[in-house]
Order: structure tokens, then C-alpha cells, then sequence
């Protein structure tokens, strides 16, 4: 083992650092610290100047540790990295320590302490650099090929959206037919066509597409492996079909909820929920004449806090449908508040009331009664603003109810080892930033299946989820961390602590040559640390951060405050 | 074999989520940026709902990866001179404005920054702070460089000063940086460029630029941020006084025929946001939002109402004000409005009443970006009629426009907020790759 000869770079950054902190006294503080061969200061470390002279030092001081002195790491860790490998040495030997942010900037008003603060940080740097070691980034291939489980407009897109580049794709559908839930929808809202016109000629395009394979009446029994190697079992038929994917996009939708037991349902014929009233007509029922539409039904209620987000949508879309056959038909919705989000809906809001449409708003503390014997035929309603009870005729009554989750999520959550929501939906890895991805790397989700969604959004989604795991199988590589935890298998009692805590599924107990223990799969270890703080044996070490690393660190804090000297 | 590059044009975070996107596919990207730094409006506001990370958090990390990409090369204070050809094959004109500032050299230090005598209102403050003629537009902009604003800056409009080029250490400065015309061959082009906030000065009934203490959402997002200028001190413009409560007032110029008819989307959910956030800072501070409709569809937003109610004291009045006036005295506004909600308690009769509060919020409309029609033009594109960028078949290719090869994501195609821009900006992206990756092209007619 050569001996350890640590750099270290002190950057004034301008007056961002130098204006508070005394660089030249941290300079002087760092020669002093132990197996230090070599300290500068920079005006700017990260300018071409600053890079060259870590690459010179290096070379000529035989550096095989470098610490820089500066910014942040959030920016500028992977610049100094690059300037290490650049000369040769492992960028893994590298460590940051931030004066900026942690001295200058939250002491400005403290020269000496935040100079004091800078000197003890170096100090913990250099002693935890002195313990780093190489890491080596781990790569596995990609097998060029997807899954997509569901073959409603979501799942459809999103095998399209893949196929077009030219991967190969496999589309699993449980139903005999592919659509999905809108094979029952009437006509689609905005542009008011009938289902079939636009449903019919994507369905065609997938069945004959080339890269697409459909498996029909088919479900997923079971998914092992991870981003790029997935093995996928598919039943069809009682045969089981083995696959293998790089990438897995869910796509199962969800359904209609079935108010059982709300407004008369399912006790009184003519109350129908807004998917049974859109069957009715696609059939070519007569157009009734006096129309409640009740929403809300099911949904933003204690038990089921959620928004349906487009069935104002769907009441709209079917008030005007009535409306525009039958102008006499009394047509009222009672609504809690009306979801006419963005341009289109809003649109058609305004273009219902003109064809005069009744939006009456109710209190859920005070509901609709839905009155009649045998058959609805009348609802009761307090009207707010007159402050008093009115009686509306009813000939129909529709209940708008929302979409939840299908029963099956959990099923496929445990497979896939992605995680549900509250409300039984796909929980995506991040709500704003990673809408459709999530943390478990290789599986993505749209349409439906993450929230109830109308088709626009639903084909936005299918087509960024297209994106998402095109990206791993274009590039044909996954590389993964080279920080990842690692278990020592002689110290591990295999209480499965760790399996538990992984927010990635990266860990499991296997046999191995010291029997039963934790293996951690580092192409799906993120370096998240989890799994180190819950191990009670001290067998799970982070590399880059493992305890004699960080114990180190904690050491040299410590011994001048002690009053300790160095090594 | 099909042109792979790709220009995006506007930076917020569509075009960048675009851009990474776009580039982790293995496209060549050029993000064409108007203003200084990407970012866009998510980098002005201070948490996000409905979970309230915090917005510059959660972004910046996406600004530099985005801009640290191989496959990315920034365009910042450029615009699209022209554009000619069709898809596959588009001839871009970039105009590249001058900063007089060398990028190689700046390190952002703000030395420079510092010791200039200028002071223009900042607009990334929306007006409510000052920055310097040379200027970083905000502390975490990417690239941090600095650009001199030519028209503030004092030797540029006078002669006379030239401060910052005595102080740059890095020799940084350069008063002679011409425009620079770049001639881009790309195979597709994608918009991401976002919106504007309405001026509500325009509803003159609710007294904007008049009455003081009557401020913008957008106003309010700054001062109730840690990084804005009252370092998130909500001190209200009159006298720098914490209000005890705040009124919220909806759709003021959406969901209106005489101003914009459409609804604007975010404003139900960020006033709410809003609330939480005074009373997060102040704990006895009181809100009250008045809303039409509240219109809280994604994933978690039913959630967050019900926390701003129950946790956070928030008011929902549902009742659309006729007018703001102001006491004279305590320079409180005072909100006009319709009782619309019968209470058992009252008389049966809608009664007009009043609310005095400290501070009124405007939650505006917002609007497609100011430049957006010329842009529109230069493109040849079709906009709908509140003047978003036309999408012809929303069902099935919500993100193509009417020009084949040209796509839109985000608040330029309509309203929508950050999951929603994201995930179109994910969209556009597939899009792209599907039209440039078809070595058989004929698989598209198939
Ligand atoms: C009454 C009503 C009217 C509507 N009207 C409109 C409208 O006018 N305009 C509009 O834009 N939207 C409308 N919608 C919304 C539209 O239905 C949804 O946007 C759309 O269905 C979402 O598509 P999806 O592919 O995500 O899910 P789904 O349509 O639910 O498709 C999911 C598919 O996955 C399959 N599947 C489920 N689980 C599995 C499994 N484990 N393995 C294999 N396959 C599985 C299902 O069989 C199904 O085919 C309406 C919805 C309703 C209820
Ligand atoms: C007060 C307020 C609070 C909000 N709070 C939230 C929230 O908490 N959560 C949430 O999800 N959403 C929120 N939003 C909505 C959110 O801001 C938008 O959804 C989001 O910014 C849209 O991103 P974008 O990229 O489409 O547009 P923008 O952010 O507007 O970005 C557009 C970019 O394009 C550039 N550009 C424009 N024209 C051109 C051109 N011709 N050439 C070159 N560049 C150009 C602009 O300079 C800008 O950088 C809020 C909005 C407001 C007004
Ligand atoms: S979208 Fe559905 S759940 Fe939401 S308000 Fe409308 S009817 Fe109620
Ligand atoms: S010339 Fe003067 S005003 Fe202009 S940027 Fe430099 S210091 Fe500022």
C-alpha cells in the first residue's frame, strides 16, 4: 500500500468565501494536519486555472487524495471529480467540504468563527479522505424489449409511442379486447365523436404494428429481476408465457365506482351511474325529458377523500348530449363545486348553461333525496341561494361517481415493488418532478392507474412513459451507483431489517456461503443509506461513507475539542 | 437517417424536463432561452402544493443537470429569429443577445455586482425589489453568469462608468460582445414557453395600483419566499406591517368573457397553498379565500384544502367580490361581496356585506407568454382563441400542433401546473423520438 498523500485546495471563490473566511490561515491550518503532502488556495478552484492545478499537483506530488475546499458539492463535486480521473486518480478519492455554505455564508457576520469552523471541517475532511477507496461504477445491459400491462388508451399509446422507436413491445391485456374502459363510453368529450370512430383505428394500428406483440385474456403472474433484466411470466389460458423486458409500464386504469347503497342505487331502475347512462344510449334508448344529474357521488366524503377530476367532466359532456337532443328536456346537475379546469372544459360549462342546463349546488351535510316509489321521480334538493327545499322532477336520475382504484393493485404493487396511495392508486416517485416514474428504477405508470384521468392526459402520460423507458433501452446500459450499501455476510443476522427499509427492493435475504444473510443487488442499490442506519449488527456498510470513514471524521472533531492531538 | 437535433424553446420546467429527457434519448438539444437563466416561473415561486417542497429545491437540481448534459448546449438570452423548412429538416435562426460578458470567464463571483451604481426594478422580484445593471437574475441561476442589461447600464446609455469591468478579477467584461446569429439544422422544434400573469390593473373595481395593500399572486409568492426581498417577511407595501388577515381573490380575469373566459388552473391550489404558508410563518394569521368554484382535481389537492381549513385556518367563502375599497386610515382594503350560501341563521335573502382585511391577494389570470403570437408566426401555427398554442387532436396527440414536426408542452399549450407540465414535457419528448427514430417511415402509415 503506497502511503497516503493527501491534497488539499482552498478556494476563495471570489469574495464568496475569501470575503469572510481567512483562506490563507485555513491554508496554513491544513499543511499542518496529518499525511497533507501538498495545500493551495485558489481565487477560483472551479475555473480552468483551478482544475489544471489539481491535475498538476497530483502529478507532481504524488497525490492519491484530494480535498477541495469550496462551494458545494450539489454543483461542483462532479467538476472536481472529473479533474481527479483526469489525472489519473479514482474519482472516488475525492471528498468535498463546503466553506461556503457552511462557514461563509451562514457566519458572514462571524469572520473568526466561520474561519475556525472552515479549519475543523478541513480537518474532518482530510481524515476521512486518508480511509477513502476506489469504487468502480457497475454497468449491466439492457435487454431491448418492454412490457406494458393494459391495453386501454393509456397502455395502447404507450406501446405505440415505444414501437415507433423501434422497440419491440409487449402488451399484455386481461380482457379479450383492447380499449379498455372506454369501449362503454358514448361519445368523447371534447370533440364529441362517437367511441368507436377513434378507438377502432388506434386499436388497428397496435394489432398490426410490428414491434407489438398482444398478448389478449392474458394477465402478469409474476416479475423478478430489475431495470434492463426483467423476467416476466404471462398466463393466458392456463399456459404460462416467460418474457424478457428491460423496462415495465403499468397501465391498468381503474374503474367506475358502484354507488351501492347511495341514492338508491341498484334499489330504483331508472338511477344510473354516468357509465351505465353513456351504454344506455349507445344502444339507442329514448331521450328522457327530465334529467337530475347528482355529482359528487362517492367521492370528497370522509371515507373517499379524492376528486374524480373529470366526471364534472363527463356530467357536463352528457347534460349538453341531452340538451342538444331534447332542448325541451329538463336537464339540472347538482354539484358541490364544478372541475371545469383549463380552456375546453370551462368552454363547455359555459356552452351547457347556454343551452340551459341547471347547475344547482348542494350541501354534502344536506344531500339530494332521491323520492318515489318502485321508480325515481323527483329529487329533493336545499337550493342555497333561495335558502329553501325544492322538488325537480325526474324521469333520470344520474349519479356521476368517480374512478377507484382496481382490486387488483395491491397484487401487482407487491410484484412490481412499487408502492400504492392512500386511496389505492399507483404512487409515483415523486408528485411534481416524477409524476410517472418511480423510485424503483425500469417501472413506470400512466393513465388511470396513477389517478383518475381523462384521455388527454391519460395519452400524455402513455407517451411520457414511452419516453421513460425508452431512455435505458436506447442506450442500450444501466449504470449504476458506485455508492451502494454492502453487507458483510460473517457479521449479518439475517433479522431482515434492511429488506424492510429499501425504498428500491435492492436488498433480500438469500442463501449464500455463510448461510442465510443480506445481498444487496447494487444495480438497484441508489445509496440511499437506509439500510446502514437499521442494521443493528453493524454488517451494513455504505461504501464512501462506512463507519471507519465517518468515525474518522467524528474523531478528528473531537480530539481538539478534548484537547486530543493528532495521529 | 433523420436530422437528430432538437431546438426547445423556453426554459422553464417543461423545456428543461424536455431537454433532459430529449437528451438522455441521445438527441442533440439546444435550449433557446429569452431570458438570462432557465428556471422559469417555478424559480419565482416559494413552496409548491400540494406538498410544499420547497420550488427552488426541487428545481435547481434539474437546472444543472439539464444544463451540465453533453447533449444539452444552452442558449440563455437568445431568441428564434427564424425558421424555415419542414419536419426533419428545419433551418433555425437563433439570435443570440449580447450580455457583455464573457461566459468562459465569469465565475459569478457578483464582485461586480456589488460595487455597480445602477439600480432598476427586478423583475424576477416582480418589481418588488431592486437589482444592479449588472446582474445574476437570481442566486441559484443557471448559467451563473452575469449579464449587463443594456438598457440600464450606465456606460452603455450615458458613456460613462464601466465600475464592473474595473472590479472583475476574472476579466470578465466585455463592452464590445456583438448579437451572435446561429444557424441551427434540427429535425424538430419543441415550445415549452410558458405564460404571463394578467394584469389585474385592468378589473379597475378591485382597485390594483391603486390601493396599496392589493397585491398579485405572483407578488405574494416573492414575499413570502426566504430568497425574496423581504427575506419571506410577509410585511404588506404600505407599511411594512404582518397582516393579521388576508384576503384571496379568485379567478379575477379567468373564467370572465370580458377578460379571459378560460380557468386558469393553479389559483384555486396555490391561494390555498398561500394561506398555509402565512399561517405556517404566522400562526395567528387568519385567510380567507374567495373562490367561485374550488377547483382542486390532482392527486392530493382534496387533501390539502381540507388541511388548510382544518389545520391552518383558512376561510372558504364561496362568492366572487364586486369591489375593494380602502380605509383611508389604517389603509386596510375592504372586500365587497355577495352572501351566496343561504345560513339558517340569517334572513332568507343574499345580503351584500364586507370583510376588512390587511392584505388582498389577486389570484390573476395567466396568460400565454407576451411574445408567444410573434413566435406563433414565425412558425406558421395555429393558437386556439385565448391564444394558447393550438393542439388539433387532443385525445390522441395532445402535445402535436398544427405544424407536422412542431410540439407544445406546458403552460403554452394551456393552463396546467408543474406534475402536468412535467408529464407533457416527458410527452413531447416521446414525441419527438418516435417522429426522428422511424428508420422505416412508413411504419407511421401503417
Ligand atoms: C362514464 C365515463 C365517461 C368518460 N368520458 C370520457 C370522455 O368523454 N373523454 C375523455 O377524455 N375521457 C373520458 N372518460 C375517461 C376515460 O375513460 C379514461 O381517461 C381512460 O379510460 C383511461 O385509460 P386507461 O388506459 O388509463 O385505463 P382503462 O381504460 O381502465 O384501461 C385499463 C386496461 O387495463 C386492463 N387491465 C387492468 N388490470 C390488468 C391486469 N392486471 N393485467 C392485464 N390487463 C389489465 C383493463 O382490462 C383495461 O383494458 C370517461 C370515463 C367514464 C367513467
Ligand atoms: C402565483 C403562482 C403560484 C404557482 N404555484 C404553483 C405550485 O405551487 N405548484 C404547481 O404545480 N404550479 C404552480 N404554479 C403554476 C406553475 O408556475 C406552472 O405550472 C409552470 O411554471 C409552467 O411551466 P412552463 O415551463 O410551462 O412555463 P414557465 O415557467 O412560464 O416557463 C417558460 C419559459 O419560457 C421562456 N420563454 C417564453 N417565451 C420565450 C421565447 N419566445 N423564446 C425563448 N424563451 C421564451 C420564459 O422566459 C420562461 O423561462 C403557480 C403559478 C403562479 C402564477
Ligand atoms: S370531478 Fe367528480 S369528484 Fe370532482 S367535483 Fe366533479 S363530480 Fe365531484
Ligand atoms: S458599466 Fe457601470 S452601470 Fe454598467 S454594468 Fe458596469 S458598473 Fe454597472
Amino acid at each position: 500500500m503506497p502511503k497516503t498523500r493527501v491534497g488539499v485546495f482552498v478556494c476563495h471563490c471570489g469574495n464568496n468565501i475569501g470575503g469572510v473566511v481567512r483562506v490563507p490561515e485555513v491554508v496554513e491550518y491544513a499543511r499542518t494536519l496529518p499525511n497533507v503532502a501538498c495545500v493551495e488556495d485558489n481565487l477560483y478552484t472551479c475555473s480552468e486555472e483551478g482544475l489544471s492545478s489539481i491535475r498538476e499537483q497530483i502529478a507532481e506530488h504524488g497525490l492519491n487524495r484530494v480535498v477541495v475546499a469550496s462551494c458545494t458539492p450539489r454543483t461542483h463535486e462532479p467538476l472536481f471529480r472529473e479533474a481527479c480521473e483526469q489525472a489519473g486518480l479514482n474519482k472516488y478519492l475525492f471528498e468535498f467540504v463546503n466553506i461556503r455554505e457552511h462557514c461563509s455564508w451562514v457566519h458572514m457576520h462571524d469572520p473568526a468563527m466561520a474561519t475556525q469552523k472552515a479549519k475543523e471541517l478541513v480537518r474532518m475532511g482530510v481524515a476521512k479522505a486518508r480511509f477513502l477507496e476506489p469504487q468502480e461504477e457497475f454497468e449491466s445491459s439492457v435487454f431491448p424489449a418492454a412490457l406494458v400491462i393494459g391495453g386501454g388508451v393509456a397502455g395502447m399509446t404507450a406501446a405505440l409511442g415505444l414501437a415507433n422507436q423501434g422497440i419491440q413491445v409487449h402488451l399484455v391485456e386481461r380482457d379479450q379486447e383492447l380499449g379498455g374502459l372506454i369501449r362503454e363510453v358514448r361519445t368523447l368529450f371534447p370533440a364529441g365523436q362517437a367511441t368507436e370512430e377513434v378507438l377502432q383505428p388506434l386499436a388497428e394500428q397496435v394489432r398490426n404494428h410490428r414491434q407489438i406483440t398482444v398478448h389478449l385474456g392474458s394477465e402478469v403472474e409474476d416479475v423478478g429481476g430489475f431495470i434492463g433484466d426483467f423476467d416476466v411470466a404471462v398466463k393466458a389460458d392456463g399456459q404460462v408465457n416467460n418474457l424478457k423486458v428491460g423496462a415495465v409500464i403499468v397501465a391498468t386504469g381503474a374503474e367506475e365506482l358502484k354507488p351501492t347503497g347511495l341514492y338508491r342505487y341498484s334499489e330504483l331502475g331508472n338511477v344510473v351511474t354516468q357509465l351505465e347512462f353513456e351504454e344506455r344510449f349507445k344502444r339507442g334508448a329514448d331521450v328522457p325529458r327530465d334529467v337530475v344529474i347528482i355529482n359528487c357521488v362517492g367521492a370528497r366524503i370522509p371515507e373517499r377523500t379524492y376528486c374524480g377530476r373529470f366526471c364534472c367532466t363527463t356530467a357536463i359532456k352528457n347534460a349538453i348530449w341531452i340538451k342538444e337532443r331534447e332542448p325541451e328536456a329538463s336537464v339540472f346537475v347538482l354539484h358541490r363545486d364544478v372541475m371545469a379546469y383549463g380552456v375546453q372544459i370551462e368552454e363547455s360549462y359555459r356552452r351547457a348553461m347556454e343551452l340551459g342546463v341547471r347547475f344547482l349546488r348542494y350541501d354534502p351535510e344536506n344531500p339530494p333525496q332521491i323520492l318515489g316509489d318502485g321508480r325515481a321521480e323527483a329529487v329533493r334538493v336545499q337550493h342555497q341561494l333561495m335558502g329553501k327545499e325544492i322538488v325537480l322532477p325526474a324521469e333520470l336520475v344520474v349519479l356521476t361517481t368517480p374512478l377507484v382504484a382496481r382490486d387488483d393493485n395491491p397484487r401487482l404493487s407487491k410484484m412490481l415493488k412499487v408502492p400504492l396511495g392512500g386511496e389505492g392508486f399507483f404512487l409515483e416517485a415523486h408528485l411534481k418532478l416524477r409524476p410517472i416514474e418511480f423510485s424503483t428504477d425500469g417501472v413506470y405508470v400512466c393513465g388511470s392507474a396513477r389517478y383518475p384521468a381523462n384521455i388527454p392526459e391519460s395519452v400524455s402520460q402513455a407517451y411520457a412513459s414511452a419516453a421513460k423507458a425508452s431512455i435505458p433501452i436506447r442506450e442500450g446500459v444501466v449504470r449504476a451507483e458506485a455508492i451502494t450499501a454492502l453487507c458483510d455476510e460473517r457479521t449479518c443476522s439475517a433479522c431482515g431489517n434492511c429488506v424492510e427499509v429499501c425504498p428500491f427492493g435492492a436488498v433480500e435475504l438469500q442463501e449464500g456461503r455463510f448461510g442465510r444473510t443480506a445481498q444487496v443487488n447494487p444495480a438497484q442499490c441508489k445509496g440511499c443509506g437506509c439500510c446502514v442506519a437499521a442494521c443493528p449488527s453493524g454488517a451494513m456498510q455504505q461504501s464512501g461513507f462506512n463507519d471507519r470513514q465517518l468515525l474518522s471524521m467524528i474523531g478528528a472533531l473531537a480530539e481538539e475539542m478534548t484537547g486530543g492531538v493528532g495521529e | 437517417m433523420s436530422n437528430r437535433s432538437v431546438v426547445v424553446v423556453g426554459g422553464g420546467i417543461a423545456g428543461i424536463q424536455a431537454s433532459i429527457d430529449l437528451a438522455n434519448m441521445g438527441f442533440r438539444v439546444y435550449l433557446v432561452e429569452q431570458t438570462p437563466s432557465i428556471g422559469g416561473r417555478m424559480a419565482q415561486l416559494d413552496k409548491t402544493f400540494p406538498t410544499n417542497d420547497c420550488s427552488m429545491c426541487i428545481l435547481a437540481p434539474k437546472m444543472i443537470e439539464c444544463a451540465g448534459h453533453e447533449n444539452v448546449e444552452l442558449l440563455t438570452y437568445s431568441e428564434l429569429a427564424e425558421v424555415r423548412g419542414t419536419e426533419d429538416d428545419f433551418k433555425v435562426t437563433v439570435r443570440r443577445k449580447p450580455r457583455y460578458v464573457d461566459l468562459t470567464r465569469c465565475t459569478g463571483c457578483g464582485d461586480c455586482t456589488e460595487k455597480c451604481p445602477r439600480r432598476v426594478p427586478d423583475e424576477f422580484n416582480v418589481g418588488l425589489g431592486k437589482r444592479k445593471a449588472i446582474y445574476l437574475p437570481f442566486p441559484q441561476a443557471v448559467p451563473r453568469k452575469v449579464t449587463i442589461d443594456e438598457e440600464a447600464c450606465l456606460y452603455l446609455t450615458k458613456g460613462r462608468c464601466r465600475v464592473c469591468e474595473e472590479v472583475c478579477q476574472a476579466g470578465a467584461i466585455d463592452f464590445e460582445q456583438q448579437e451572435e446569429i446561429l444557424e441551427l439544422e434540427v429535425g424538430a422544434l419543441l415550445l415549452a414557453t410558458g405564460f404571463d400573469p394578467f394584469d389585474p390593473a385592468s378589473l379597475e373595481e378591485y382597485g390594483y395600483g391603486k390601493i396599496e395593500n392589493v397585491i398579485t399572486g405572483l407578488e405574494y409568492e416573492r414575499l413570502i419566499c426566504a430568497s425574496g426581498p423581504t427575506g419571506g417577511h410577509l410585511e404588506r407595501p404600505s407599511d411594512g406591517k404582518v397582516p393579521g388577515a388576508v384576503a384571496f381573490i379568485q379567478c379575477v380575469g379567468s373564467r370572465d368573457v370580458n377578460y379571459k373566459p378560460y380557468c386558469s388552473s393553479v389559483c384555486c391550489m396555490h391561494a390555498t397553498k398561500e394561506a398555509i404558508l402565512a399561517n405556517e410563518h404566522y400562526p395567528d394569521l387568519k385567510s380567507f379565500i374567495f373562490y367561485t368554484d374550488m377547483r382542486a382535481v390532482g392527486k392530493q389537492f382534496q387533501e390539502y384544502i381540507i388541511r388548510a381549513r382544518d389545520e391552518y385556518d383558512v376561510s372558504y367563502v364561496r362568492s366572487r367580490p364586486g369591489k375593494i375599497t380602502v380605509d383611508e386610515e389604517t389603509s386596510n382594503p375592504i372586500v365587497w361581496y355577495d352572501e351566496t350560501v343561504y345560513s339558517e341563521a340569517g334572513d332568507p335573502v343574499r345580503r351584500v356585506t364586507s370583510l376588512e382585511v390587511d392584505l388582498v391577494v389577486l389570484c390573476q389570470a395567466l396568460v400565454p407568454h407576451t411574445d408567444h403570437q410573434e413566435m406563433a408566426q414565425k412558425l406558421g401555427l395555429e393558437l386556439d382563441e385565448s391564444g394558447f398554442i393550438a393542439i388539433e387532436d387532443r385525445l390522441f396527440h395532445p402535445v402535436d400542433t398544427s405544424v407536422a414536426g412542431v410540439f407544445a408542452c406546458g403552460f403554452c399549450q394551456g393552463p396546467q401546473d408543474i406534475p402536468d407540465s412535467v408529464i407533457q414535457a416527458s410527452a413531447a419528448a416521446a414525441r419527438v423520438a418516435e417522429i426522428l427514430s422511424l428508420e422505416d417511415r412508413e411504419l407511421e402509415h401503417a
